[in-house]
């Protein structure tokens, strides 16, 4: 059945009401590739075979990844008129637990981790409300994980079924794309985009409508539009979460941006090893072209546009817009110089606009609630919210959503709990391998473009590694450069052979081998490598090096005067 | 040319980024990229078999070796490293006998780093096969590698 009016969205939406507050009782599994490692699906197959014969009018579905990772496997359950209730650590061996207290109407407290009376959403006009009751039990929104986020990427991650286009629906979904159609003005769609202050997600964030606009003004036959999903930097999962949990998030933003520069064809370049991500947006791309969002004549506007799905065959470089063209063009993902930039002439030297997953996923909400909504979350220089994978040694770890602007401290302390076992937290890396390490001292600092980048780490696309005092910063530094190293396509010189030389003295140091007069060439050939590289990721690789020299030079002494490694981490100096 | 190879070229020839998906594919048939399947893949579409070389070797997810019947899939990524994966990793390749990148000689085992797979809240990761084990240890190593011992 196509969609073409907004009364058969309201259709669908109805339809899909019913699947997310069907009336009856629900259980939802959290299936993300988390909470899926966590033994999430031993636990769906566990409910599955049990709920036929103890609770056969139940419905049991997927859910996507709510973001609490450490807590996982996630189990959601509703009964008619009361709040969701939400498991953590819920594991197979609880599930006949779980429904001798669900069948008598009941609730298993010891695992039950918070409740939640309303979805939280800015697509529709009004809240959907789940119900009240459960007084003893915390609201999510006062645990100290969830209190101080603002969720506007991941509003319904965890919630709702990320394999069912209707529920995306039913929470607004796709209402903005009509709208856009509607309205039929793809200069409006770039204005919107422009006045929001929408800044890219990737890391170098750069301005989106700016990128579009560029797009959208030039004449050609064929336009492209890329999401690059090539989420390499190591410790670091936000994309993998956000498409995993709400896939149609992704495709609607990307059929709107599609219509705003004038784009004939949509490709969406996925990391090989997210085998689930590839999964959900196959998919989810059936369910949108069936409802006739992707294809001929979408909603029955003039607009034709459709999305196919590449996979990337692991390299990091590939997330550098240039080197993802040219491996969607079948070479080896080597990077070109800019000018020209892709916007320009990129795929088959056609105009092509290049958007992180996130940026994408940040469209519909927009066009649902405004530029001028946008552009007042957020900092000065940087609207919106920001994703973050909070992970390493810190209490809480998973994907955290804050407005631009919030302190490294409340996001690490707060949200994250601070350090595990009371240990002390010596520094966050930021940015993975092309961003830096911000010390303890440093974390009242917001977390915007220009404060990162000032701070000698950058935003990158949301990587934080929380470090204590167990883990040694040049070994890190060193594990960076390894893999920057391993990484360079070898096309340009200062990148391939720099980083390699870095990467000796780093080596050196940690084997205690190391002088202080290396100590300088590494800083000396970083600030070669920083500023002669082609590429964004050779320009960017010492930045590591540079952030760590600059605020923890006495660790790097320690390990060459006194061939010690305070944390205890190199193993030639124990 | 064998049937699934040409399936697997006919299903993207002509298409923008079919290159790339039709290597990912071979790969994915056959475990590895089979170096008759390369030349008869760069005959079929025109295109040198020196790029199609150049791509096989540049990305770290194709290889040109057989693979092992199950291959470890030990996660280095940032996380993992801060939560000791090297001493993981040090324990599957002296126990496997064999180094990171290599097989086992009977075939059984292939013992390969992955630059993260996205599971940095349950770290130190192992992929194996299509799964995921979390918060491995280095004790758990001997009882993950039984696990999978004479198994298809």
């Amino acid at each position: 059945m196509k969609i073409r009016t907004f009364f058969d969205l309201e259709r669908i939406r109805a339809k899909g009401i019913s699947f997310l507050f069907p009336g009856k009782l629900k259980i939802s599994v959290g299936m993300g590739s988390c909470g899926i490692a966590a033994g999430a699906d031993a636990v769906y197959e566990k409910l599955s075979e049990t709920m036929k014969t103890v609770v056969p009018e139940g419905i049991l579905n997927k859910t996507g990844c709510l973001g609490f990772c450490g807590e996982e496997p996630f189990v959601n359950v509703s009964m008619p008129h009361k709040p969701l209730v939400i498991y953590h650590r819920l594991l197979e061996r609880d599930v006949p637990e779980l429904l001798e207290h669900v069948m008598r109407g009941e609730h298993y407290r010891q695992k039950v981790f918070c409740k939640m009376d309303i979805l939280e959403n800015f697509m529709l006009p009004k809240a959907l409300r789940f119900g009240d009751g459960y007084p003893d039990f915390p609201s999510i929104h006062d645990t100290p994980f969830y209190s101080k986020q603002k969720r506007i990427v991941l509003r319904e991650s965890g919630v709702i079924d990320p394999e069912s286009i209707e529920e995306y629906i039913a929470v607004g979904g796709y209402a903005s794309l009509l709208r856009v159609l509607e309205n039929g003005s793809s200069e409006a769609v770039v204005k919107v985009i422009q006045n929001s202050g929408l800044r890219g997600r990737g890391g170098a964030g750069f301005s989106t409508g700016v990128k579009w606009d560029i797009a959208h003004k030039l004449t050609s036959d064929l336009k492209y539009i890329i999401c690059n999903s090539d989420e390499g930097n190591p410790g670091a999962y936000m994309n993998r979460g956000e498409v995993e949990s709400d896939p149609h998030m992704l495709i609607e933003g990307m059929i709107i941006g599609g219509f705003g520069i004038g784009a004939t064809d949509g490709i969406v370049y996925v990391r090989t090893e997210y085998p689930l991500v590839v999964e959900r947006l196959r998919q989810a791309l059936e369910q949108a072209r069936y409802y006739g969002f992707l294809g001929k004549n979408i909603c029955n506007s003039s607009f034709s546009f459709d999305i196919h799905i590449i996979c990337g065959a692991g390299s990091f470089v590939c997330g550098e817009e240039t080197a993802l063209i040219a491996s969607v063009e079948g070479f080896p993902g080597r990077p070109r110089p800019r000018p020209p930039f892709p916007s320009e002439n990129g795929l088959a030297g056609k105009p092509t606009v290049v958007n992180n997953v996130e940026t994408l996923c940040n469209v519909p909400v927009i066009f649902a609630k405004g530029a001028k909504w946008y552009s007042s979350i957020g900092s000065e220089s940087s609207k919106g919210t920001k994703v973050f994978s909070l992970v390493g040694d810190v209490k809480h770890t998973g994907l955290v959503e804050v407005p631009m602007g919030t302190t490294l401290k409340e996001i690490i302390y707060d949200i994250g709990g601070g350090g595990i076992d009371g240990r002390k937290i010596k520094a966050v890396q930021i940015g993975g391998p092309s961003g830096g390490c911000i010390p303890s001292h440093l974390f009242d600092l917001p977390v915007d473009y220009e404060s990162l980048q000032g701070s000698g780490a950058i935003m990158g696309s949301g990587g934080m590694v929380v470090l204590d005092e167990q883990s040694c910063i040049v070994d890190v530094t060193k594990y960076f450069l390894a893999f920057t190293c391993g990484e360079s396509c070898g096309k340009c010189i200062p990148c391939r052979r720099g980083l390699e030389h870095m990467l000796y003295i780093l080596d050196a140091i940690c084997d205690g081998r190391g002088s202080m007069e290396q100590l300088a060439e590494l800083m000396e050939v970083a600030e070669i490598v920083r500023i002669t590289s082609l590429c964004g990721m050779g320009q960017a690789a010492p930045n590591q090096v540079i952030s760590t020299i600059r605020y923890f030079k006495d660790e790097y002494e320690v390990h060459i005067k006194e061939r010690k490694c305070p944390a205890g981490v190199c193993k030639s100096l124990l | 040319m064998d049937k699934k190879t040409s399936d697997i070229v006919l299903r993207y020839k002509g298409q923008v980024g079919g290159l790339l998906c039709i290597l990912n594919e071979v790969q994915e048939t056959f475990g590895y990229l089979p170096k008759e399947v390369l030349k008869e893949i760069a005959s079929e579409l025109a295109v040198p078999l020196s790029q199609l070389f150049s791509s096989a070797t540049f990305y770290s997810a194709f290889t040109l070796k057989q693979r092992g019947k199950h291959a470890f899939h030990i996660c280095v990524g940032t996380s993992c490293h801060i939560k000791k994966a090297p001493d993981i990793l040090d324990e599957f390749s002296r126990l496997l006998k064999v180094a990171p990148g290599n097989t086992t000689e009977n075939d059984e085992f292939s013992l390969e780093t992955v630059q993260c797979i996205g599971c940095c809240s349950l770290a130190p990761a192992i992929g194996v096969d299509r799964g995921v084990h979390g918060h491995a240890t280095v004790d758990q190593v001997p009882d993950i590698i039984k696990k999978y011992k004479g198994t298809t």
